[in-house]
């Protein structure tokens, strides 16, 4: 009865989704909007860049995270915070940051003299853009190096400790030993990142809008753009279903990837 | 001799910029909060300086108590807890008997079922958005506090599902056994063997569902119009878009709603991974 309860909850949220599927109207006036070429182009360049900034940045986080040293602790609860805080805050903190009058950031890059008169960051749309993938690597990092910590504390010392008996140096001992032991962990939080990504609204949405203009839109804010600003929810529709199959193609590859039915079956 | 004193200097300056680096790395994270709390405690006139100081010249603690009258952010707190406790409740209400039952049977379709689970926990409320709104329209739920709660329920029983199944597992079927041979009920045995095995698991769940639902945005950016309704997550973006931000109020009060979270979260560090991932990291 409980699962037919919890069944019933997720079937009741799609279906109203699927009910402003009526007819291709709505996606050929999706590929007729002049701003979806730039956000779709976007939309790649944020999922792609911002995952592999983050992936690339978190193995080196997780080793210094599970290295042994005075002050790990506070290290490690340092990354949680960005995770704990809601994307909100830390997004309108970020604005405030780079705001072109008051922001403290032009004070560190004019203090550290790499401009020379204060810029508006957020106001141009290279910059902005730019300053908004930083910022999504900076809130993901916190989860997928504590997923790969956790992969990094479930290898045996042992291995590590045979492999330096055998003559693998430090680097190499690295990579064909530790890394491929922690690869699926790797895969795993690159996945559920890249989910995460680009569901990614709050970010966006807080420091730019999407704008000026609709030059750092993702598909994501774009949808919402479309619905609830200009109200036209079946050409939203159409966008949200592409959206949704492109989270389902990640979930069938987070499923193959996390190979679950043999841990259940467990 | 001299030898096993290097080693010792090589491994302490190790250590030291091992130290050094943590901190850097530490100071990046902690960046904008740190910016938060230098912000709140400017007076106000502080706040338009051009160019602004990097720390507050007067430290203006009864800010953090100023907020409540400047800023409607009691309205926002009150309209947070309200949604963030009632998703907790409801939602372990919903997730211990699920989460009880996975663990302790094998029933047909519970491999269909744990993938709809796994799957449901990828959907992001941004996607469905447009499905959410129709549906709450239908059932008149739009801008009302239970409208929010049955979303955030929802979207996390996945997760509380899969955690708490999991810190049943790690139960002994033979403690109840044991009390079903001394004449225990099913219920009985549950009540009173199982659940309070499981504490640290349904605490775990609790705080990680309280924060979902503090944190959560864009259903409640979409879903309540009023002010009484916003949770601050809303009201705090919705606030930065006036014409005059009262940014050290704004910050005062942000840092009121997060500091509680964080300590929360630290708390129940060791589990967060585990549950996450859904077992697929060992």
């Amino acid at each position: 009865m409980v699962e037919l309860f919890f069944v019933s909850f997720r079937h009741v949220s799609i279906s109203g989704l699927i009910k402003g599927w009526a007819g291709f109207d709505n996606y050929r006036s999706l590929m007729d909007n002049s701003d979806i070429g730039g956000t779709l182009k976007r939309t790649a360049i944020w999922l792609v860049v911002v995952v592999a900034a983050t992936m690339a940045l978190s193995l080196p986080l997780a080793q210094l995270m599970n290295a042994n040293f005075r002050g790990r602790r506070i290290l490690r609860y340092s990354v949680i915070v960005p995770w704990a805080a809601s994307l909100v805050i830390t997004a309108t903190s970020w604005k405030w940051i780079l705001d072109p009058y008051y922001g403290i950031m032009n004070n560190v890059l004019m203090d550290l003299h790499i401009i020379k008169a204060p810029v508006d960051i957020l106001g141009d749309p290279r910059t902005s853009f730019m300053a908004l993938l930083v910022v999504g690597v900076l809130v993901s990092l916190p989860f997928t190096s504590y997923v790969l910590l956790a992969g990094l504390q479930a290898i045996p010392h042992d291995i590590m400790e045979a492999a330096r008996v055998d003559g693998a140096g430090p680097w190499k001992g690295y990579w064909a030993i530790v890394f491929p032991l922690l690869k699926p962990a790797f895969l795993v939080a690159a996945v559920i990142n890249a989910v995460y990504v680009f569901n990614s609204f709050p970010i966006i949405w807080v420091m730019t809008q999407g704008g000026p203009g609709y030059e750092t839109d993702t598909t994501t804010t774009f949808a919402y753009k479309i619905a609830f600003r200009d109200q036209d929810i079946g050409q939203s529709a159409s966008l949200a279903v592409g959206n949704f199959v492109v989270i389902l193609i990640f979930i069938m590859l987070f499923l193959k990837l996390s190979k679950w039915k043999e841990l259940d079956q467990q | 001799m001299s030898l096993n004193l290097s080693l010792k200097n090589i491994s302490r300056i190790k250590g030291a910029t091992l130290s050094l680096l943590g901190l850097v790395v530490s100071f990046i994270f902690l960046f904008p909060y740190v910016t938060m709390l230098s912000t709140a405690l400017k007076p106000k006139s502080a706040i338009t300086d051009i160019p602004p100081s990097y720390l507050p010249k007067s430290y203006n603690w009864n800010n953090f108590i100023k907020v409540f009258q400047e800023l409607p952010f009691g309205m926002y707190i009150r309209s947070t807890v309200i949604i963030a406790l009632c998703t907790m409740v409801i939602g372990l209400v919903v997730a211990i008997p699920a989460g009880y039952y996975v663990a302790r049977n094998h029933f047909r379709l519970r491999t269909p079922f744990l993938l709809l689970v796994l799957i449901t926990q990828m959907f992001s409320p941004t996607t469905l958005l447009i499905g959410i709104y129709r549906e709450m329209g239908v059932m008149h739920l739009i801008n009302t506090y239970l409208g929010l709660i049955l979303i955030n329920v929802s979207f996390n029983l996945a997760f509380s599902v899969w955690i708490l199944s999991s810190f049943f597992k790690t139960i002994p079927v033979e403690i109840e056994e044991a009390a079903a041979i001394d004449g225990a009920s099913r219920l009985q045995t549950f009540r009173k063997i199982s659940l309070p095995l499981a504490v640290p698991g349904i605490v775990t769940t609790a705080i990680f569902t309280f924060i979902a639902a503090w944190n959560e945005y864009v259903v409640a950016y979409t879903l309540a119009s009023s002010p009484s309704k916003q949770p601050f997550s809303v009201g705090l973006s919705l606030l930065t878009g006036y014409y005059e931000v009262k940014w050290n109020y704004l910050f005062a009060g942000s840092l009121i709603a997060i500091i509680p979270i964080i300590i929360l979260f630290i708390s129940i560090e060791k589990y967060l991974v585990s549950g996450l991932t859904a077992g697929s990291v060992k």
